[in-house]
């Protein structure tokens, strides 16, 4: 891993620590001198957003962690001290719910620039799936983080989120019971799920680890899906993208600034003001929008077992991407009729969001079921079918002359 | 190589195979507090019993209580409800299990199976959905008694819209089973013990 890095220690204590541990080289090689397409644009920016999302989330949450109480009787009251009593409690709680939420922006943009650019093909299929196992880590930290206050929306969104193990044939029931230390969730529920929230973010950021050690191996894709063909495509990842991604970084946080200051609670529900009661349901439950589009595949199949299968497949089929997309040319740009599908899909997906936040009934649940079936035939039938069918354009010779032909707008058309 | 090295090589294998076995066993008997000490505590297994009085309970009247965490339903059903939970037939139904703790596993869920020592008039019930958790909302649904703008019986989850009617079956909706009848007993004609 020491990369194209020829990195030669200058002053005596540098040499000295080489010889023991060569970590300067690692950082020159993987993280300064790293050569990276020279093409890349603003989508590419993401990586480095969900970084600093995820160390953002890490500092709000630990210092949350420092006057919050994992107790049923006193978590509601923690958290309301923490917003009126504590110094700064309520910038610091309000950074951290928005920022799950902005992490969650993020993260989609990034899942989505990579199914355009077809970032998951050979051989990138390592770094993809570890992507979807980042993903799924981190719905289950924000799940079991919006169970600490305690409200009834955190009460009754664990209630049924946890009640979907009870759908496993046979065993469904003690998994339910041994999830929650009880026959319902309480407060042994609520210790494990503070325990386990302060523990995933941690798991995240190994397998963030992971998921750039897999990048670093093949290299960043670009938006053209050419491979870099010598060192005239790339240029080193400092100051270049470094630059780049700062800048991104800063535009980004203007975002997450404006829900912070102007409607924190704009993102989240009324309800959950109010202390949990087990022994009332609110009339419309609705778990946070970054979750919508399963839960309206949930509640599309008017199955119990069913639905919960088509809603964990609708996540776990993207491990399989990679393979179900049969093109061999990466970037959507040169797929003319894939492009347009993958519009479709993103639509759809969106609009599976509006459906899950409206209730279970009429004409909501038909499209839900439409839309449904259309998410699972988008991989299962036309990623496979266009792979095969679709002639694509022609590639650019490489990165170089992509960014060449850009460049000259005056030229005379061919 | 020798025949005498291969019988070294055996006995190797055999130390080998053996000491794998035993960090094995011993890494499975090492996990095994760690997995169940998330199963139910004995202070929690220790709130099994309680006892209701039903006098009070006016017909047409519903209570809830909480029993291990969840909510119970105690209602005191009127003479149309059960007329109308009677005349429902099991092929009708989605569940045909009892689902009642006080009768034989896979009986019918016919009303009288539904309740326990021929009581009609009182349902005791979880009043968890068998969905996904939540807790039913009474005198809703498609399937208690209508009269005029009135309803008696049934209920709707505000969940996922699943429907039970005036003896707690499911009728519609994604709920796989009836609203479960827990164990209890008459202490006296009206008291009775849950658990």
């Amino acid at each position: 891993m020491s990369g194209p890095s020829n990195y030669q220690p200058k002053s005596a204590f540098g040499k000295w620590m080489h010889e023991r541990l060569p970590i300067m080289e690692l950082v020159q090689g993987q993280a300064l001198d790293f050569p990276t397409p020279k093409n890349l644009n603003y989508w590419w920016t993401f990586g480095g957003i969900l970084a600093v999302m995820l160390v953002a989330q890490l500092i709000t949450g630990i210092v949350l962690a420092m006057h919050y109480t994992p107790h049923v009787s006193m978590a509601f009251d923690s958290v309301e001290h923490i917003m009126r009593d504590v110094n700064s409690g309520w910038l610091l709680r309000y950074l951290h719910s928005n920022g799950a939420s902005m992490f969650f922006i993020a993260v989609y943009v990034h899942i989505f620039r990579g199914m355009y650019y077809g970032s998951y093909k050979a051989p990138r299929e390592v770094l993809w799936m570890i992507g979807v196992l980042i993903y799924l880590v981190m719905m289950a930290t924000a799940f079991m983080g919006y169970v600490l206050p305690w409200g009834q929306m955190s009460f009754w969104g664990a209630k049924v989120i946890t009640n979907l193990f009870s759908a496993i044939p046979f065993v469904g029931e003690s998994v339910t019971t041994w999830l929650w230390g009880g026959y319902s969730v309480d407060n042994p529920t609520l210790n494990r799920f503070f325990s386990l929230h302060y523990l995933l973010p941690f798991v995240l950021a190994g397998l963030v680890g992971l998921h750039i050690w897999a990048l670093h191996v093949p290299g960043n894709g670009n938006p053209t899906g050419v491979n870099v063909k010598g060192a005239q495509d790339t240029v080193p990842f400092h100051p270049y993208y470094t630059m780049k991604d700062a800048f991104a970084i800063v535009a980004f946080l203007i975002l997450f600034s404006a829900f912070t200051f102007f409607s924190p609670n704009y993102l989240g529900h009324a309800i959950n003001y109010l202390p949990a009661n087990p022994l009332a349901t609110p009339a419309h439950i609705v778990p946070e929008w970054y979750y919508l589009p399963f839960y309206a595949i949930l509640r599309a199949i008017p199955d119990k077992l069913g639905g919960v299968v088509a809603m964990f497949g609708s996540i776990l089929i993207l491990f399989f991407l990679p393979w179900l997309d049969t093109s061999r040319v990466r970037s959507g740009t040169y797929r003319p009729i894939f492009k347009q599908f993958f519009w479709v899909f993103a639509i759809v997906c969106v609009a599976l969001g509006y459906l899950g936040s409206k209730p279970a009934e009429g004409a909501y649940v038909f499209w839900s079921r439409i839309l449904t079936a259309y998410y699972f035939i988008h991989f299962i039938v036309i990623l496979p079918l266009l792979g095969l069918l679709e002639s694509p354009k022609p590639l650019p010779p490489s990165i170089s002359d992509a960014v060449l032909a850009k460049k000259k707008p005056l030229a005379p058309a061919e | 190589m020798s025949t005498a090295v291969y019988a070294d090589v055996n006995r190797r294998d055999f130390l080998f195979i053996a000491t794998g076995a035993v960090a094995t066993v011993g890494a499975a008997l090492t996990a095994w507090p760690f997995i169940s000490q998330m199963n139910p505590d004995a202070s929690v297994l220790a709130l099994a019993t309680i006892e209701v009085d039903l006098a009070p309970i006016a017909e047409g009247q519903e209570i809830t209580l909480k029993w291990r965490g969840n909510p119970v339903f105690i209602r005191h059903r009127t003479a149309k409800e059960i007329e109308l939970a009677k005349a429902v037939k099991i092929e009708e139904l989605i569940d045909t299990d009892a689902r009642n703790a006080n009768v034989k596993d896979g009986d019918p869920a016919t009303d009288e199976n539904r309740v326990v020592g021929g009581k009609e008039g009182f349902l005791v019930m979880m009043g968890v959905c068998t969905h996904l958790g939540c807790v039913p909302i009474g005198n809703e649904g498609d399937y208690g008694v209508v009269e005029g703008n009135a309803k008696s019986g049934g209920w709707f989850c505000p969940c996922h819209g699943s429907m039970y009617d005036t003896a707690g079956r499911v009728r519609k909706g994604p709920a796989p089973e009836n609203l479960f009848v827990p164990k209890y007993e008459y202490l006296t004609d009206t008291r009775i013990r849950i658990g």
